[in-house]
């Protein structure tokens, strides 16, 4: 019975993938054959339709790398590299990884702080919520470039300033998010509380803290995976040094079509690992409070 | 000194006529009135403590000194408005939601293909789609179309699966009956399913206002043509004139807005059917 409805939801996910690297396979043949044909214009020889597939999965430089080319790099810069080389995609992706932790932490508390202000303080509410609201239309992401420059200017440089753009991206998804998640109580339960004479502190901890736990988690999921994308575009103005961002921007400068495609799916993986334990934290504290079957 | 003692005293002032006006009950005058005077207030204090503390224009300029910037550079701003938001950003939503929703209602027709996707979906929906732009910029050179492009597969998964939720939304006593009507596929889908499914499609469309203009800008980080907002804000940071820099943020932030506040209106026109429409 297990393994049926494994496969039932296993078997088209697998089909999906396995339509996706096909197709991807197949466009790697027709984006790069025009150069492979050139070359093989230029030095006269005639290319074998056989010779002409071995040919666009193998380009230096290739319009689109194949997958399997994309693998081979993944695996030499990450097992193959000593976590230290400046090669190492492990290295790289240590990097980000720590400014869009850091970043997060701090945006997840300060946003937490200010939800907790917001439901205690009606003016406050009625300041700030439609500011918060209005921001997520906002394009925040534009003033990347700028936060780095300003903070090198006055001295701050390395971690900080990326850090600075992920908080600044995980703030307001998590503001939002528990403003709600403290409301969430019925007014029957806040009535309960009073009955037994809860000051507001208790009536906090007890009550609106465990109620907010669905939407926060939430939240965190959304604010993550902005800071990631935050810590990413903050290494781009940084001049490509180092981190993911910068793997993408030095690649862009150099055509390193393979390098740009295995930082891109090391991100990618980065963000599933990251989504993914907050989902894991999710479902453990959830079951725990009895709030999930 | 004074600047400083001026935008505290503003600061306390509006405080206080904010915590009078909020405990009175809240007419609309009064919901619009309270954050309009909170933003103000914000803008006064950072002009007085720019001011007071003589912040370097390189660091943080006023506020009078963006808005003198923004009045002073209009034809620039236009036209990076145009190149970045009108022709890549708008296109590229259009595009991408567009075959999203078209997607959605083809694979929808399989339950194979909707098991399949869906979380596949969900996945690449999670991912930093944005690292594809010098992919792009490269497929498709420096111009909009490659800021389109990055917006198409930006906005594309999370379009997609929030139409393939809506298509599954109705509800099987509304099934049943379009059965009884003896309804073909295609009238089931175009007066029960479609109509079920916006409020999904406007949650879509509405989260990828942002996703498009985000992708739109920072597609020009990697390259672009000498015009463009991502290509202002990345030239004018390293030139450190950043009062042109925030007159562009500003216009970023209008038009997601607008954009934004455009796709809201239409939603209440389209969707006056929904509990959360009724008053």
């Amino acid at each position: 019975m297990a393994i049926g409805a494994l496969m039932r939801s296993l078997l088209p996910v697998a089909a999906v993938v396995a339509a996706i690297i096909s197709v991807w396979y197949a466009l790697a043949v027709q984006m790069n054959s025009d150069w492979a044909l050139d070359r093989a214009g230029q030095n006269g020889i005639e290319l074998s339709f056989g010779a002409l597939v071995k040919n666009t999965m193998s380009q230096d430089r290739p319009l689109l790398p194949a997958p399997h080319q994309v693998a081979v790099e993944l695996w030499e810069t990450t097992v193959e590299k000593k976590i230290t080389s400046k090669r190492s995609l492990v290295h790289h992706g240590l990097i980000t990884l720590s400014a869009t932790v850091f970043g997060f932490a701090i945006g997840t508390a300060l946003g937490i702080l200010l939800a907790v202000g917001i439901i205690h303080s009606r003016a406050m509410n009625m300041s700030i919520m439609p500011w918060a609201i209005a921001s997520q239309a906002v394009p925040i992401l534009a003033l990347a470039p700028m936060i780095i420059v300003v903070l090198y200017s006055i001295g701050v440089s390395g971690l900080l300033p990326k850090a600075t753009i992920s908080a600044y991206l995980s703030f307001f998804p998590v503001v939002v998010g528990m403003v709600s998640g403290f409301r969430s109580p019925d007014p029957m339960q806040f009535d309960l509380l009073k009955t037994y004479a809860a000051n507001p502190w208790q009536a906090f901890w007890k009550l609106r803290v465990p109620a907010s736990m669905p939407y926060l988690f939430t939240s965190l999921k959304v604010g993550i995976a902005a800071s990631l994308v935050g810590a990413i575009v903050g290494e781009l103005p940084t001049g490509a040094v180092a981190g993911l961002g910068a793997r993408l921007l030095a690649g862009s400068y150099y055509g390193q079509t393979i390098q740009i495609w295995s930082a891109l799916i090391s991100a990618a993986t980065l963000a599933a690992l990251l989504v993914g334990s907050i989902g894991i934290a999710q479902r453990l504290t959830l079951r725990r409070m009895g709030m999930l079957r | 000194m004074t600047f400083i003692i001026g935008a505290l005293a503003f600061w306390i002032g509006a405080w206080w006529a904010n915590v009078v006006l909020s405990a009175r009950p809240a007419t609309l005058t009064v919901r619009i009135a309270v954050p309009i005077l909170f933003g103000i207030t914000v803008l006064v204090v950072w002009e007085g403590l720019v001011r007071g503390l003589d912040v370097p224009g390189v660091i943080l300029p006023p506020p009078t000194a963006i808005a003198a910037a923004f009045a002073r550079s209009l034809d620039i701003l236009w036209v990076d408005f145009v190149q970045t938001v009108l022709k890549g950003a708008l296109s590229g939503y259009a595009i991408g939601c567009g075959s999203a929703i078209l997607t959605a209602i083809l694979i929808d027709r399989s339950q194979f293909l909707t098991r399949g996707l869906l979380p596949v979906g969900n996945f690449l929906a999670a991912l930093p789609i944005v690292g594809t732009a010098p992919i792009f910029v490269m497929w498709f050179g420096f111009g909009w179309q490659s800021k389109a492009a990055v917006v198409v597969a930006i906005v594309f998964f999370p379009m997609l699966v929030n139409m393939v939720q809506g298509l599954a939304s109705t509800e099987p006593m509304q099934r049943d009956m379009m059965k009884t009507y003896n309804a073909s596929y295609w009238q089931t889908l175009l007066k029960l399913r479609l109509h079920a499914a916006m409020p999904f499609a406007f949650n879509g469309l509405k989260i990828c206002t942002t996703f498009a203009l985000i992708g739109a800008i920072v597609a020009e980080f990697f390259g672009s043509p000498i015009y463009g907002m991502g290509f202002r804000i990345s030239t004018e940071v390293g030139r450190l004139a950043l009062d042109v820099v925030w007159a562009e943020i500003a216009v970023a932030a209008l038009a997601g807005s607008l954009f934004y506040g455009l796709v809201a209106l239409s939603e209440k026109r389209v969707t006056f059917w929904h509990p959360s429409n009724r008053t």
